[in-house]
């Protein structure tokens, strides 16, 4: 989201009235963010530096200074590892699924050829609006080893049944394609603005050319929508750092941790065992991640414009 | 020029198919809150219900007293809506129609606040509710919501639109800036309220983590709360569970179909890129 140029008279200082209406219309809305969201912002900081745990909750007189200390305990700590090692699977692998069947979806519902479009629009779209804490209700039980739908499908088709909540290597699978099944619909819809913003002049001069479907699709369709897809990628990949109800309610993190998500961690952390300043760093680890992906995508779009 | 037929064919094939994988756990659902007890695990596995049933949901509406939840959800997603639209609606609007100095880096840095996670204000954000004594209650949530920066930022794209004459001929007329907010500007932006408020009351409505924190009282869970302390306690009874998930799933969904010209509209506007 970028703020456009704003009108000439933005830094003018406006009429006495106009001024005064601005600042008592904006003072709710700044108020609350102030002070649910700017303090808290700056005293999660501070808290990631202390040891502030359940003795400082009873008393925060208990609560120590200790620097880097709940950073540096992270780093050592195979479990903080092992989350990490999770949510690489979760964006190596929902990744290239979210973006291929957003992709292909859209390219399909845009096609000329399309009927019902609107029909499978929504249909795409409506994992989106469900609660995730339902849907990972019902996952559960489509995974189930021996009586779970999926199971029983590849099973039609001559399959082996996998241990899918059972099994680590699974499990890790299991979430990320029920976060994939859960957010394609919104990634597809943007690419459809996007295909929708290709002129359709291009398409005319390309079969002219006698370019076939393909060509068009390389030469055509996927240059332009390459900020469309920077853009899902990201939104796709924050998404994916963020994953907390699926395993909450599948898992509970494991097997072995390996649905352990990072916001699993900080929840754990800090709710369960009450250790708020080590959950603070958990978060921090976690911000800085959101950072260095958005930090990246920028970077790729400032060079394809330079 | 003529199309063949199985291009045609492969396309809406396609479509079909997917749309068919994507609608399935949905449709299981359903399918599996209407059969009776222990029918939804069974080898070969059944589509539909032998003999249709509504037992599930009378457990959970008489025994489970999911009634109450589900009430308790409904009352929390539309105060959080109405307090967020009132709040987000006038900063929106300010930021886009009145002059004062600093409006654009205050807007700029407002927008940058977008990329900070809400898991990193939640540790601290508890605190502060605790300390409020707003723990295990509906203030508690509600405080996290009343103003959303995604909010500011939909309405003030929406309010650039209004012709600034109109405003000027009110102020010829003598209306206080207040008095044109809430007499010429509200009624206009209807349209952006409706999406924002269909958006608004969706993402509460689902909302899990925060509720899952404030509330400890079984009495003032939310559905989503509810269910997932339901999941532990009735593993085994998927049929139930099953009509549990509908229970949740199926007034956001029913409310998005409704709306969902406005909604999309929404999320797609929210997203405008480079």
């Amino acid at each position: 989201m970028t703020p456009e140029t704003a009108p000439d008279y933005d830094e003018t200082r406006g009429r006495p009235a106009e001024r005064r209406a601005a600042w008592l219309l904006m003072s709710p809305a700044l108020g609350a963010i102030a002070l649910f969201f700017a303090v808290p912002l700056i005293a999660a900081l501070l808290l990631s530096l202390t040891d502030f745990d359940i003795y400082a909750l009873a008393d925060w007189r208990n609560t120590r200074v200790v620097g880097a200390d709940n950073y540096l305990r992270l780093l050592r700590d195979p479990l903080f590892w092992r989350v990490m090692r999770n949510t690489l699977v979760f964006v190596v692998l929902g990744v290239p699924l979210t973006l291929l069947t957003a992709l292909g979806g859209a390219l399909l519902v845009n096609s000329r050829l399309a009927r019902l479009r609107g029909l499978f629009r929504t249909v795409f779209f409506a994992p989106v609006v469900t609660t995730l804490v339902a849907v990972a209700v019902v996952w559960r039980y489509l995974y189930h080893p021996r009586y779970g739908m999926i199971n029983q499908m590849l099973g039609l088709i001559g399959l082996p049944p996998i241990d899918w909540l059972g099994d680590p290597a699974w499990a890790t699978v299991a979430i990320t394609i029920l976060a994939v099944w859960r957010s394609f619909g919104y990634a597809l819809v943007i690419y459809v603005v996007g295909l929708q913003a290709i002129p359709e002049s291009l398409y005319e001069a390309a079969q002219l050319d006698g370019a076939g479907t393909f060509q068009t699709l390389r030469r055509i369709t996927l240059p332009l929508l390459g900020p469309t897809t920077r853009f899902v990628a990201v939104l796709t990949i924050v998404s994916l750092f963020q994953i907390f109800a699926e395993p909450y309610v599948m898992t509970r993190g494991g097997p072995l941790y390996a649905t352990t998500s990072i916001t699993l961690l900080m929840y754990q952390q800090g709710f369960r065992w009450w250790n708020l300043g080590n959950a603070a760093a958990v978060a921090f680890v976690l911000f800085a991640l959101i950072i260095a992906a958005t930090g990246v995508q920028e970077l790729l779009r400032r060079r394809r414009n330079a | 020029m003529t199309r063949p037929p199985w291009k045609f064919l492969a396309v809406n094939g396609t479509l079909a198919l997917l749309a068919l994988l994507t609608a399935f756990p949905l449709l299981w659902m359903i399918s599996a809150s209407l059969m009776p007890a222990g029918e939804a695990m069974t080898l070969p596995a059944r589509l539909v219900p032998s003999r249709p049933t509504l037992e599930h949901y009378e457990t959970l509406f008489t025994r489970l007293n999911i009634g109450r939840t589900l009430l308790n959800t409904l009352f929390l997603a539309s105060s959080v809506t109405a307090v967020s639209l009132l709040c987000n609606s006038m900063a929106g609007y300010a930021f886009a129609k009145l002059r004062f100095r600093g409006r654009r880096r205050l807007f700029a840095l407002l927008l940058a606040t977008l990329i900070v996670p809400p898991q990193v204000t939640v540790l601290p954000l508890f605190l502060e509710i605790r300390a409020l004594g707003l723990v295990n209650s509906y203030g508690g949530i509600l405080v996290a919501g009343i103003a959303t920066v995604f909010g500011i930022f939909l309405i003030r794209q929406f309010a650039q639109g209004i012709p600034d004459e109109l405003l000027d001929a009110a102020r010829l007329d003598g209306a206080s800036e207040l008095r044109i907010y809430f007499t010429v500007v509200l009624p206009l932006m209807r349209p952006i309220l409706v999406t924002l408020g269909v958006f608004t009351f969706l993402t509460s409505w689902n909302d899990f983590m925060w509720p899952l924190i404030v509330l400890t009282d079984e009495s003032k869970y939310t559905l989503p709360v509810a269910l997932a302390n339901l999941s532990g306690e009735h593993v085994q009874d998927t049929e139930l569970m099953m009509a549990g998930a509908v229970v949740t799933v199926l007034p956001g969904l029913l409310l998005f179909l409704a709306l969902q010209r406005q909604y999309i509209e929404g999320i797609t506007m929210g997203s405008v890129k480079e």
